[in-house]
């Protein structure tokens, strides 16, 4: 059998995201979070003794993981900063379970929020060499580097405005079966998001993830311990990860990006196949991003996805079901917490907790993530069986 | 941290390994580090050549002719001080040596295409000589 890290999630708890955080700091909302999945997993305070958090810069820069550990009220014997970006909630998964498999904890708190208060920059301090190499020819932040990607798909494989789209069409759309996504009850059109504003073209403004606050958390536990779980156990089947540059000008050209690497990484210790997976739960902070994620699955070639979304349906009913939470263009991007609620509608689905949005007979889950400008990528594949 | 205003345009954060890439830029010459065990042209400078470990590194002038990978017409900058020269383009240029870097594009938008010939342009801008590419002039 092929090695792989076991574990199984068991509690999840998941703040409705708002558009600014009034008043609450990002430790209160990792709280917030925390107790919710402590709740939902039916378990102690006293049960968690593995704590993986993210990096907060500019709020708590080290000691993180102490930070965060004293002010929930926790004396975990592991516990660690991941920092990869959008793909550290994906990241967290494995990583509890591979703790739990060598010994050093049984159950793991993996938590992530971000507050986000009115008329404060988003932007992060970025460092060299990026600072010193990007920023001063005018590339700040990911609007910009994720227009290039773009740029080049278009120019590479004749990839249109349209095919882009459907990504965010289908996002939003999902988002109207989800009362807690930051979009619920405000539909789009492909033509409103082909209209919307160029933020640095050929990006639009409704291609891009909007940042809010909130927090999510989830518990991952070992395969033992879950057969006594509250809930249906969430198994970890399989997971990939690889992380190929940093700045957008470093990154590896367009079809030999890292997801090529760890989606079938992750399928192989799964011992699936890409048919067998019954949700694509892709991270999507741009569209760009979820078109090469999924000429990265095998679903379709590279260059090729626009053929593919334009030919299939993507809702909860659809041939292809992805990002039934409305993907956080739909949902909101609580920063890292965003890809989290990737791994989260991954649990409710294959709970069969999604009400009315519920996949039929959803078995398995792929869960993606991805930081910087497709630099940091993990997949994981989630099942409801062991 | 709300935008600063009369914020500046953004120096690069120069360091001991990078100071003699934009020394030379005052020159007007763009010099990368060349791996002498492996013969491959590196950027952005580094310690050691991420190619094959090897810490034998020179500078050599190279040609300042690229190719545009991919570019941005930027119309709502990263960066207060960027926002009121908006909109402008920046690329991803391939350098003739092979490099890939990030750079400001002096080129018309009706004429931005990929693989397109470009060359190098050096624009002073704080104090610092920036490359920044053009559209190559006909030899």
């Amino acid at each position: 059998m092929t090695k792989r890290p076991k574990g199984a999630i068991i509690g999840v708890g998941e703040l409705k995201p708002t558009r600014y955080s009034e008043g609450k700091t990002t430790l209160s909302l990792l709280t917030e979070a925390a107790l919710l999945a402590i709740k939902d997993a039916g378990i102690s305070k006293e049960d968690i003794d593995g704590l993986l958090v993210g990096p907060q810069v500019g709020e708590t820069p080290q000691h993180v993981p102490a930070t965060v550990s004293e002010y929930i009220g926790l004396e975990p014997t592991m516990s660690n900063t991941v920092d990869l970006g959008g793909a550290t909630g994906a990241g967290m998964v494995w990583r509890a379970a591979a703790a739990i498999e060598a010994g050093m904890c049984e159950t793991v708190l993996c938590v992530l929020a971000n507050k986000n208060e009115k008329g404060e920059a988003l932007r992060s301090p970025n460092r060299n060499p990026i600072r010193e190499f990007d920023v001063p020819f005018g590339a700040s932040g990911a609007n910009t580097s994720y227009a290039l990607l773009k740029r080049q798909h278009m120019e590479v494989y004749g990839s249109k405005q349209e095919d882009f789209a459907q990504i965010a069409y289908w996002a939003r759309k999902n988002a109207q079966l989800n009362p807690n996504a930051i979009f619920y009850g405000k539909p789009l059109e492909v033509e409103d998001i082909l209209n919307s504003p160029i933020i640095s073209d050929p990006l639009h403004l409704l291609e891009i993830v909007m940042p809010v606050a909130g927090g999510a958390a989830v518990i991952v536990t070992s395969e033992e311990k879950a057969k006594k779980a509250k809930n249906k156990p969430v198994y970890l089947k399989g997971a990939g990860e690889k992380i190929t540059h940093r700045a957008v000008s470093q990154a590896p050209a367009i079809d030999a990006l890292p997801f090529g690497y760890c989606i079938p990484h992750a399928l192989k210790q799964a011992e699936i196949a890409i048919s067998d997976i019954d949700l694509l739960s892709l991270y999507d902070c741009y569209t760009s991003v979820v078109a090469v994620t999924l000429e990265s699955t095998g679903l379709c070639k590279p260059g090729e996805f626009g053929d593919f979304v334009q030919k299939h349906s993507f809702g909860h009913d659809g041939d292809y079901p992805l990002n039934t939470h409305g993907g956080q263009l739909g949902f909101g991007q609580a920063d890292l917490a965003g890809g989290m609620s990737h791994v989260i509608e991954a649990v409710i689905q294959l709970r069969g907790e999604a009400a009315n949005r519920q996949i039929a007979h959803a078995k398995r889950a792929l869960v993606t993530g991805n930081g910087a400008t497709l630099s940091e990528t993990t997949a994981l594949v989630l099942g409801g069986e062991q | 941290m709300s935008s600063a205003p009369n914020i500046s345009l953004p120096k690069p954060t120069i360091t001991p390994i990078s100071q003699p890439f934009w020394d030379n830029l005052k020159q007007k010459k763009l010099s990368l580090q060349v791996c002498q065990s492996c013969d491959k042209w590196i950027f952005y400078p580094r310690h050691h050549c991420p190619y094959c470990f090897g810490t034998s590194l020179v500078w050599r002038e190279a040609s300042g002719k690229a190719k545009i990978k991919s570019w941005s017409v930027v119309q709502r900058a990263g960066h207060p001080a960027w926002q009121e020269r908006t909109p402008y383009v920046v690329g991803v240029v391939a350098l003739e040596e092979g490099p890939s870097m990030l750079t400001h594009l002096w080129v018309d938008q009706k004429d931005l295409a990929y693989q397109k010939e470009v060359e190098i342009s050096y624009e002073e801008i704080n104090q610092h000589v920036l490359p920044f590419f053009k559209p190559r002039s006909i030899e």
